[in-house]
């Protein structure tokens, strides 16, 4: 991971530091603050480690995740990341191309859209033994074919040149940096070539409140917060860094010919 | 203890918290999103402050501590302070002082819509809390008092709105909110027909 070449053409905001990235977290798995899951994650053993691929490809079954990253190339990404209860961080993942993973499992013409699922474990993940939680677990997330396979779509390894922790997803997850950090699910071990859109948890959870689609658009208001502003973090008390939120997290040049004719204020 | 002392002891309890708070603000110990922090914390001591409030009057019928009731309106006004904290960090550190947008976000957002009414009650009964305004809203001063029991209703609400992934906090307050409620309701029941029998 330490040998990640550096990523082409780097963000420019400033990076968040490495104690905040690790130290606030939504990882529901494990608590509901977000100093929870850096508490509570040490129950989760990311060592072995492998993901089932299925669904609509020519090469499906369980992968090693040794075997998987043999046949990659690890590169460190900054990416901005905008929740969407209104924060935002600026990270140094380190990972490698979804699509370059997705295209040696030759997907057929009926794959039009990939499902992640994260571990389904009580034991390594207190939270989802819970009698109060309104997820349906294990968490679900889900891609349309050309989001999943275009290059800014990532799967990590690690951030800040070092393993990902466990309570940033362990030890592979997700990151698509034009839409709200729920889709960059944590923690995969599944990921299935499907015909038909996936279920996603938040989606299933309240549907009037997060879309399939969940871009980044400081145009389509939230039910419970709004979208038009950010808190960049870390924020000082008397000088909030509140900064404008950006069509597509400021992806805008790259990814909005993947929407275009639609209508992102009902598909959002 | 003399009621001085106590008083002074209730006081500096219900000081800490908040003194708590200063604390890992000046030391930065509230993380990488203080403002969230600290609304979260001084909106759960005001419903915290609530609770204790609204049980001091069971304790004094059931567990007869008389010795309670006089600390009972320090209690409340604690609970208007920290609401009051609630809604000024809000205010400053999540938006930036922008009045327009404190406005639009209360009627867009139900739990804000929720929860204002609340504090607009736990002002009017704090600025009547006292001996005077006691003596000259007389019977009324009882009956508008009892707007506590809505104010505490309303918070409940306000939380019970922003359940997002689990309702495990909103399930904990709601009974103790049915509890505290609960106990009002049979009262006044029975003392309704303890009133109709005679």
């Amino acid at each position: 991971i330490a040998e990640a070449k550096a990523s082409p053409d780097p963000v420019a905001d400033e990076l968040t530091p490495y104690e905040h990235v690790t130290s606030y977290n939504n990882f529901y798995e494990f608590g509901y603050d977000k100093s929870d899951p850096a508490k509570h994650s040490g129950s989760l053993k990311p060592h072995p480690w492998s993901v089932e691929i299925a669904g609509h490809a020519e090469k499906t079954g369980s992968v090693n995740l040794e075997d998987l990253l043999a046949k990659v190339t690890l590169q460190e990404r900054v990416y901005r990341l905008r929740c969407v209860e209104a924060w935002s961080m600026v990270i140094p993942w380190v990972g490698f191309e979804l699509g370059e993973l997705l295209k040696q499992f030759k997907p057929t013409s009926r794959a039009k859209y990939v499902a992640f699922t994260t571990l389904m474990d009580k034991e390594q993940m207190p939270e989802q033994a819970s009698r109060f939680s309104t997820i349906d677990w294990p968490y679900r997330e889900g891609l349309r074919m050309d989001e999943a396979m275009h290059p800014l779509t990532i799967l990590a390894v690690g951030l800040y040149g070092k393993v990902l922790p466990n309570q940033n997803g362990a030890p592979l997850r997700l990151v698509v940096p034009w839409k709200y950090g729920f889709k960059s699910i944590k923690s995969i071990v599944k990921i299935e070539f499907t015909e038909k859109e996936p279920a996603t948890s938040w989606n299933v959870r309240a549907p009037n409140e997060y879309g399939f689609y969940a871009n980044v658009n400081p145009n389509v208001d939230h039910p419970r917060w709004s979208q038009a502003t950010e808190r960049r973090l870390p924020s000082g008390l008397f000088s909030p860094n509140i900064i404008d939120t950006q069509m597509f997290n400021g992806y805008g040049d790259e990814v909005a010919q993947l929407y275009r004719g639609m209508d992102l204020r009902k598909q959002f | 203890m003399p009621v001085l002392w106590r008083r002074l002891l209730v006081f500096t309890l219900s000081l800490t918290p908040f003194a708590l708070l200063v604390y890992r603000t000046a030391t930065q110990q509230l993380g990488a999103d203080p403002a969230k922090t600290i609304v979260l914390f001084t909106g759960e001591w005001t419903i915290y402050f609530l609770f204790t409030t609204l049980s001091v009057s069971p304790l004094v019928k059931l567990a007869k501590w008389r010795w309670l009731m006089v600390h009972r309106r320090m209690l409340g006004l604690f609970a208007l302070f920290y609401a009051l904290c609630h809604v000024a960090a809000y205010l400053t550190f999540i938006l930036g002082l922008d009045l327009s947008r404190f406005f639009s976000e209360m009627v867009k957002r139900p739990y804000i819509t929720a929860g204002m009414p609340a504090v607009l009650i736990l002002i009017a009964l704090g600025v009547t809390s006292t001996k005077g305004m006691m003596r000259r809203l007389g019977k009324n001063w009882v009956k508008l008092h009892r707007l506590v029991y809505l104010a505490l209703a309303l918070g409940w609400v306000h939380v019970l709105w922003q359940v997002r992934s689990s309702y495990f906090e909103a399930v904990i307050y709601g009974l103790i909110t049915l509890t505290l409620l609960g106990m009002r309701i049979y009262w006044f029941c029975k003392r309704r027909s303890a009133h109709s029998k005679a």
